[in-house]
């Protein structure tokens, strides 16, 4: 993944000790007034960044194994998926979050056409592609040819559905589990589930990695 | 508005490039701009919300909108919050920017 492409222009890794851009500027200028006003202060800015890093798609992954291996689990998730991912001690407010199930008619995808709404609490932040105009627009345009663009060619049998994302409604796929993993654990299932999976841009795949440690 | 009839923003279904799949990991000053909105939307603030984050970034206007990188957006959209609402004022930012400039970082 991490050598799919480079950092778009305005991506460069930046430090305090380089020279601000007039946005970076205002960033310092605006996070020290509102810590001289008293409106934030340092400290949490400092845990934000912290749990933004902490937030990563293993969360999202978790979920995803614990449906696969618990029904009761999945059904729970499926009618009522704040509800449940409270269960994984995982807290998604304040947007509702609802998860979509691929089965065998159905794929699903997520986008978010206007911006770059995301089911940060399960996945963390969003890739640089998801917040692109390419695929803001195309996704739910032609969305077989913009999988197919990620790797994933769908059979026409199969049905690809939309969901395009809000600021108050996020979504989330729940991919189908893959043959031949009867005997993963709930561990193995989860490391399977790649962030692109749950965005619906891939599916799950056993890899030799994965299945190696699971064999008794 | 543009001539479709739509916002900068509202590009849902238009055709577009292949997409380029980047996994650029937001920078430091990136991620502090995330978390002072997060921290201004969340309890006990709520001195901003999302849709009003969104509603300053589709008001930045076309030429701003294409040529801001996302959180260059994200933190332009904040500043004009804020000042909107007089959290901070126009003066205090213009000292303060001078100010930050003035460090030569």
């Amino acid at each position: 993944m991490a050598d799919r492409g480079h950092d778009h222009v305005h991506a460069s890794p930046v430090d305090e000790d380089s020279p601000h851009s007039y946005h970076q500027t205002l960033e310092v200028a605006v996070r020290e007034l509102l810590i001289e006003k008293g409106v934030i202060d340092a400290d949490e800015v400092r845990a934000a960044v912290e749990e933004m890093d902490a937030r990563t798609p293993a969360r999202g992954a978790r979920v995803v194994a614990r449906a696969w291996t618990d029904p009761d689990f999945r059904a729970r998730l499926l009618a009522d998926a704040p509800a449940a991912c409270r269960e994984l001690d995982i807290d998604v407010s304040p947007a509702q979050l609802t998860v979509t199930e691929n089965t065998e008619d159905v794929h699903n995808v997520i986008v978010c056409t206007l911006c770059s709404c995301y089911p940060r609490p399960l996945l963390g932040l969003p890739p640089s592609w998801y917040k692109s105009a390419s695929y803001r627009s195309r996704a739910v345009r032609e969305p077989r040819a913009v999988l197919q663009e990620f790797g994933l060619d769908l059979p026409e049998t199969v049905a690809v559905r939309v969901h395009d994302s809000t600021a108050d409604l996020r979504y989330i796929v729940l991919p189908q589990r893959p043959e031949g993993t009867d005997t993963f654990s709930e561990d193995d299932l989860a490391a399977l589930v790649t962030r692109d999976c749950l965005i619906g841009v891939a599916v799950p795949r056993v890899t030799r990695t994965v299945a190696e440690p699971a064999s008794p | 508005m543009d001539s479709r009839g739509r916002g900068t923003h509202d590009i849902g279904g238009l055709a577009g490039a292949p997409i380029e799949l980047s996994e650029h990991e937001a920078a430091f000053w990136e991620k502090r701009v995330d978390a002072i909105l997060m921290l201004l939307v969340g309890e006990p603030r709520r001195l901003i919300s999302v849709d009003e984050l969104r509603r300053g970034i589709e008001q930045l206007g076309a030429g701003a909108y294409e040529r801001l990188s996302y959180y260059e957006r994200w933190i332009a959209s904040i500043t004009t919050l804020l000042l909107e609402k007089g959290v901070i004022t126009v003066d205090e930012l213009g000292r303060k920017i001078a100010e930050v400039e003035g460090r030569g970082a």
